[in-house]
């Protein structure tokens, strides 16, 4: 204790001296604060909030946060509270369903780094804006649906329709269709985030409906494919461990490279409002398919070869997979692309 | 033909918990007391019960917990309601918000920083009745389907063929006549509320032991607001309640697989069809609701 307080004068009487406490600033981990409008275990908030935390175990930052902030008023609130009394360097967050709040509080707060998932774009001098933008492993994992079925229905389960979760699902019928044809995606909607009993018979209904593969954009649907010994798509993280025997493998988010960005950034004291997406896309390293946890061994070599000269061309920049934002048609008229072309 | 039957089977299936929240509630409300701290204590249910078979390893010993668990927030909200006599709206949304909140935070704690939900290595199996003839898909259910039917025709037989279900109803109608009479309201409405939570419980372990093996946020979401309603719906009679849980149960089932069949309608009109017709239905029956009369009403002794 006695040690820490030398060390707080030490830095005061030095800093006294002007322009040495902003160099002893930067050796400090910097503050960051987490603002999420949904408990940290829903998967979106939660890949944020891990990227966090693994920044500050490698000593880089110094992160709290606040999570189930919710969609009715708080996020304001909480925003002001923290930038005013923590005084953070950067607060990243989920703006989503609370644009507004997040924008004003922004404005005001023009020497803070605010970091935000959002459906809009970014703001100078310090919005920053960044997405999920996973749609190029569910348009990996569509190209392996579609050629592992063979009623040729495949089902997808949603959360609601919003252009994160549409852009993702239109990849993965894109895919889908373009191993095969012949393939009909069906896709339904929960108008939920957390139903995972309400996925699950939607997922079986699917099943009822012809489906033998299926992708589970949210919970519930994987437990269905498991019980009637059909094969899924995780999404988001790798989900392999909820049933090894199903999930083949599925789109992966990582917020690593975005944090470290936006942390080396403000370090150099260069941050500026961006449009953070590169960062969560494959070249980066932001998005991946997962790991086949053995399916390597039983998955036809040829596909797996297919798929993984796909990735290449995606990460080198030789081949961009549509973004398309809008609703999923619910039965679609087979596309005449073909693998390979 | 087997849309019908795969359409039935789902039916049963997604009315099973609702099922178990709208009786348990029938009983506590026709004893006069309404239990708004069913969503919570349905939350809590599932997660404790799914907690204790995890790290018991036993379903079983999971479902008594999940029991004791609605027995002992019911016993807290008799503590407030009946003893206390406070307002049942506010002792009933206290217990949602204490319950919900309390199984959230205790999730956090165990198994915080998951990316994955935890599931159980074994939940409840389906019992297969009919199997491989063509009614498979309508008699492939949990156990707890097949107990929660049984429950209807037992409840029916208590609340109106036996001298505990007469005290029942008479403390829910009069009680100040049947306090002359020489039964114990207290004790009488104690009574309903536990045996009301533990089914809720039952309802709530339904989905965390059973039907998902495997618990999240969310796992509730409104069930048992969707169970009181159509306790009203069933007008306060076991038979009527079942009638009720099946038309929002099939309406759902429908919907999902309108969905699934690809029907080229906008997506929220399939969504909304259960929730629209529980709406009407209440609005049509619900004009001649009997409720029970001393519902909400605190009891004490006079003098």
């Amino acid at each position: 204790m006695k040690k820490l307080s030398l060390l707080v004068c030490l830095i005061l009487v030095l800093g006294a001296f002007g322009g040495i406490l902003t160099v002893a600033a930067q050796d400090e981990p910097l503050v960051v604060f987490g603002a999420f409008a949904t408990p940290i275990e829903e998967p979106w908030d939660g890949v944020i909030h891990a990227a966090l935390l693994n920044a500050q175990e490698e000593g880089l930052i110094d992160y709290t946060f606040q999570d189930e902030i919710g969609y009715s008023g708080d996020m304001e609130i909480v925003l002001r509270e923290v930038a005013d009394e923590l005084q953070p360097a950067i607060i990243f967050g989920d703006a989503f369903g609370n644009e507004e709040a997040v924008r004003r509080v922004a404005r005001d707060y023009p020497e803070i780094a605010f970091v935000f998932g959002s459906g809009l774009g970014p703001s100078q001098p310090n919005l920053s804006v960044f997405d999920n933008w996973i749609h190029e492993p569910a348009y990996l994992s569509g190209l392996i649906a579609g050629s592992l079925t063979e009623s040729n229905v495949i089902g997808v389960v949603g959360g609601y329709p919003v252009p994160e979760v549409n852009r993702i699902i239109n990849a993965f019928v894109q895919g889908a269709t373009e191993a095969n044809p012949d393939a009909e995606v069906l896709v339904t909607f929960l108008n939920s985030w957390f139903d995972p009993a309400a996925a699950k018979e939607a997922a079986l209904a699917q099943i009822d409906a012809g489906a033998d593969v299926l992708f589970a954009e949210r919970f519930g649907v994987i437990e269905a494919a498991q019980e009637n010994d059909l094969l899924a798509f995780g999404n988001m993280s790798d989900q392999n461990e909820l049933a090894p025997e199903t999930v083949v493998t599925g789109p992966v988010w990582n917020m690593e490279p975005t944090v470290n960005f936006v942390i080396n950034q403000v370090a150099a004291g260069s941050y500026t409002g961006l449009d953070l997406k590169d960062f969560s896309m494959m070249g980066q390293g932001g998005a991946s398919l997962a790991p086949y946890h053995g399916f390597e061994d039983t998955l036809d070599p040829d596909l797996l070869e297919m798929v993984a000269t796909r990735q290449q061309e995606i990460v080198d920049g030789l081949f961009r997979v549509d973004i398309n934002e809008e609703l999923p048609a619910e039965s679609l008229v087979p596309g005449d692309g073909t693998i390979g072309g | 033909m087997e849309f019908l039957l795969t359409l039935l089977g789902a039916t049963l299936r997604i009315a099973t918990p609702i099922l178990y929240g709208a009786l348990g509630e029938m009983i506590v409300e026709r004893a006069g007391i309404l239990n708004l701290g069913i969503e919570g204590t349905m939350l809590l249910s599932a997660f404790g019960g799914f907690v204790a078979a995890q790290l018991s390893g036993s379903i079983y010993l999971g479902l008594l917990i999940a029991v004791a668990i609605g027995v002992l927030l019911s016993l807290l909200m008799g503590f407030l309601s009946i003893t206390l006599g406070l307002n049942q709206h506010v002792s009933g949304l206290g217990i949602t918000l204490f319950a919900s909140g309390l199984a959230l935070f205790l999730f956090r704690i165990i198994y915080g920083g998951e990316s994955i939900p935890p599931a159980l290595e074994e939940s409840f199996p389906q019992l297969r009745i009919f199997g491989g003839t063509s009614l498979e898909p309508v008699f492939s259910q949990y156990v707890f389907t097949y107990a929660a039917f049984l429950l209807v025709p037992l409840l029916a037989w208590l609340l109106y063929r036996t001298s505990f279900g007469l005290r029942l109803r008479s403390v829910g109608e009069n009680p100040e006549a049947a306090d002359t009479a020489g039964i114990s309201v207290f004790r009488t409405r104690y009574v309903a509320l536990l045996m009301g939570g533990a089914l809720m419980g039952l309802g709530g372990a339904f989905l965390s032991l059973a039907q998902l093996g495997a618990f999240t946020h969310g796992i509730i979401n409104g069930r048992g607001w969707v169970a009181i309603a159509i306790v009203i719906f069933g007008n306060w009679r076991p038979w009527r309640v079942l009638a009720g849980a099946l038309l929002f149960g099939g309406l759902q089932a429908l919907q999902l697989r309108l969905q699934a069949e690809g029907v080229q309608l906008p997506y929220e009109i399939f969504l909304m069809l259960p929730y629209v017709m529980t709406i009407v239905a209440i609005a049509i029956t619900g004009r001649n609701a009997s409720y029970p009369a001393a519902l909400l009403k605190p009891y004490r002794r006079e003098g």
